[in-house]
């Protein structure tokens, strides 16, 4: 079992509060994504989750249980950290058997899983190196497999892909969204990076300035933001956003519309292009229209427009509203 | 690409490195040359560098006169003693300052490192009445721990250097798998820190071994450690130049011989933290 649940956890640093007070539940086996520009509170947040940060005030609950006063080692949860934290004077197979250790379990129990943990994550033959014979991969591996022979109630990440490469970084994701099918294990997971929130998350929670400014599925949040900054953080290319009278045309104070819901051939607005990306599959543009802006746009791969050219354009799609104070209506 | 050095520049870089050396070594290599000197020859005017008959006599009469093995262990157990009662203070006091520093935690560690500005002999009457009055005075636990007092700021300031070193996040992983704190320092601080704690370690020792001031204020014969043994030698009736030089050599050639092996150690460790 591994709901985690928050009343009004708030947590300052002297003056300033990090985390005005926030209320969340996540249900146990969920697949949640902390994401949010940096400095909005995500990592901080799943500190206060994990114990290593004392909350200013409110209640945790881990599994039904006032866990705000625990110690971290107390409440049940492993934690994947950025940096992958190993221990640098331990062998991989010594590294995942440490929280066995020092739960005092017996040798035999603890080789048993470190050998499991090692061939679900393939790191049977990497059991005697060191955390600096390996790769950046692999040792995020061990850095998972610390976390999984524990058998924790939840799996905290804190931005644990950050720092591999692009290609590893999509295997490795891949891995962690298996995992989570496998073990069925609550996961709660940070990061900045909105493709990682909306390709494995269950949930998505976005943070902005230490609030809560929606919580949903990935495809609910694509689709039915509730406000115009999680309606620009969510999707790639970022939403157009058109205010003044083509906006006042929709009964708005702006209007937003996804890069790929405007189409290129006719229309109603005429810009020049500016930046086009050509990626075989798609055709990301930029074009600069009068009285509009900078529109992004997504065509098919075979789109033939280059820097310079005129288009014209039309909405095609979607048009979300939003009044003055940038909520959805 | 490398720098490019001309070979005549490092010729004279050898040279000045060398020049500096020697300087440096000069009065331990005069010590040396003087113990195997006759007392004559040793006070000759103009000084000679070589003396014209070497002898061994000299250590022959020191070793003869004295309790050396007596001087040698009581230094090797004030020196070992207090580095190891020191490090038992200091490790847990660094991580505290490194890991959970509070808003006066650099004020603290200044007004440790200021003690060591004051002079020694400031407070050796109060402490001289301190060890009297507990019968601490002539103990070999009495030096240990005044010498490990006297160095305790410079073992938590090195130590604390060390930890800053290592990535917080390491610690909180083990707290996270459940280590208690003792358990983290145990299993995961001290192995991690082991370069930084051998080299302070070694630090310590030298500094202990070569403590003279308390050493000799503080004992007379149990516990007088090498540096005593030095000083015993230069008698008021006059200089035996010979035999005084014969004296320190015999003192200092175990510390010379643990730093010649442990140079390494203690190159890395004071350059610890220097670069990434």
């Amino acid at each position: 079992m591994g709901k985690i649940q928050l009343t009004k956890v708030r947590k300052s640093f002297g003056e300033v509060d990090v985390i005005p007070g926030i209320d969340l539940t996540i249900e146990d086996g969920e697949f949640v994504v902390f994401v949010g520009p940096s400095g909005c509170g995500k990592s901080t947040l799943l500190r206060l989750i994990a114990g290593l940060e004392d909350t200013t005030s409110g209640v945790i609950d881990i599994d039904g249980k006032d866990a705000t006063n625990l110690p971290p080692a107390k409440r049940g949860l492993a934690m994947v950290f950025q940096s992958y934290a190993l221990y640098p004077h331990m062998t991989v197979r010594k590294n995942i058997a440490f929280p066995l250790k020092m739960a005092g379990m017996d040798q035999a129990e603890q080789d048993k899983r470190v050998a499991r943990a090692a061939s679900v994550l393939n790191l049977s033959s990497y059991l005697d190196r060191r955390p600096g014979q390996l790769s950046g991969g692999q040792r995020q591996r061990v850095a998972i497999g610390r976390a999984i022979v524990r058998e924790p109630a939840a799996f905290l990440f804190d931005e644990p892909l950050s720092n591999l490469d692009a290609a590893l970084r999509v295997g490795m994701r891949q891995e962690i969204s298996e995992l989570h099918q496998t073990l069925k294990t609550t996961m709660v997971y940070v990061t900045h990076d909105q493709v990682e929130a909306m390709t494995m998350a269950d949930k998505i929670v976005v943070l902005n300035a230490g609030r809560i400014e929606q919580v949903g599925s990935p495809l609910t949040l694509y689709h039915e933001p509730r406000n115009k900054f999680v309606a620009g953080f969510i999707g790639s290319p970022r939403m157009n956003f058109i205010d003044g009278a083509e906006a006042a045309k929709h009964g708005a104070h702006t209007i937003g519309i996804r890069p790929e819901h405007i189409t290129v051939g006719d229309g109603p607005w005429e810009g020049v292009v500016g930046l086009s990306e050509h990626l075989g599959s798609d055709s990301f543009i930029k074009v600069e229209v009068p009285g509009l802006g900078t529109l992004n746009v997504r065509g098919p791969g075979e789109l033939g427009v280059h820097h310079g050219d005129r288009v014209k354009l039309a909405p095609a799609g979607k048009i979300h509203r939003f009044d003055a104070e940038g909520l959805a209506i | 690409m490398a720098r490019a050095v001309s070979p005549r520049r490092m010729i004279l870089t050898t040279l000045a490195a060398w020049t500096v050396a020697l300087i440096i070594f000069f009065p331990v290599l005069w010590m040396i040359l003087t113990s195997f000197k006759t007392e004559a020859s040793a006070v000759a005017s103009p000084p000679e560098l070589l003396g014209a008959s070497w002898t061994l006599e000299n250590y022959v009469e020191v070793w003869a006169r004295s309790d050396y093995p007596r001087f040698f262990w009581n230094s090797v157990v004030i020196a070992v003693g207090s580095t190891l009662l020191g490090l038992v203070i200091a490790i847990p006091s660094a991580w505290a300052m490194a890991f959970v520093p509070g808003k006066r935690t650099k004020d603290l560690l200044m007004w440790m490192l200021s003690t060591k500005m004051m002079p020694a002999v400031a407070v050796m009457v109060p402490i001289y009445l301190l060890f009297l009055q507990f019968g601490l005075l002539d103990t070999r636990i009495g030096l240990v721990l005044v010498l490990m007092l006297m160095n305790l700021p410079i073992l938590i300031w090195m130590l604390y250097t060390y930890f800053k070193e290592i990535p917080a996040e390491i610690l909180e992983a083990a707290r996270m798998d459940g280590a208690s704190l003792w358990n983290e320092i145990l299993y995961v601080l001290t192995p991690m820190a082991i370069p930084g704690i051998a080299s302070t370690m070694l630090l310590n020792i030298i500094l202990a071994w070569n403590e003279a001031f308390w050493t000799i204020v503080l004992t007379t014969t149990k516990a007088a450690p090498l540096s005593a043994f030095i000083a015993s030698f230069s008698a008021p009736q006059g200089l035996f130049y010979a035999k005084l030089s014969a004296a320190s050599a015999m003192a200092i050639l175990p510390i010379l011989i643990l730093g010649w092996f442990s140079q390494k150690q203690l190159v890395r460790g004071l350059t610890f933290g220097a670069v990434k």
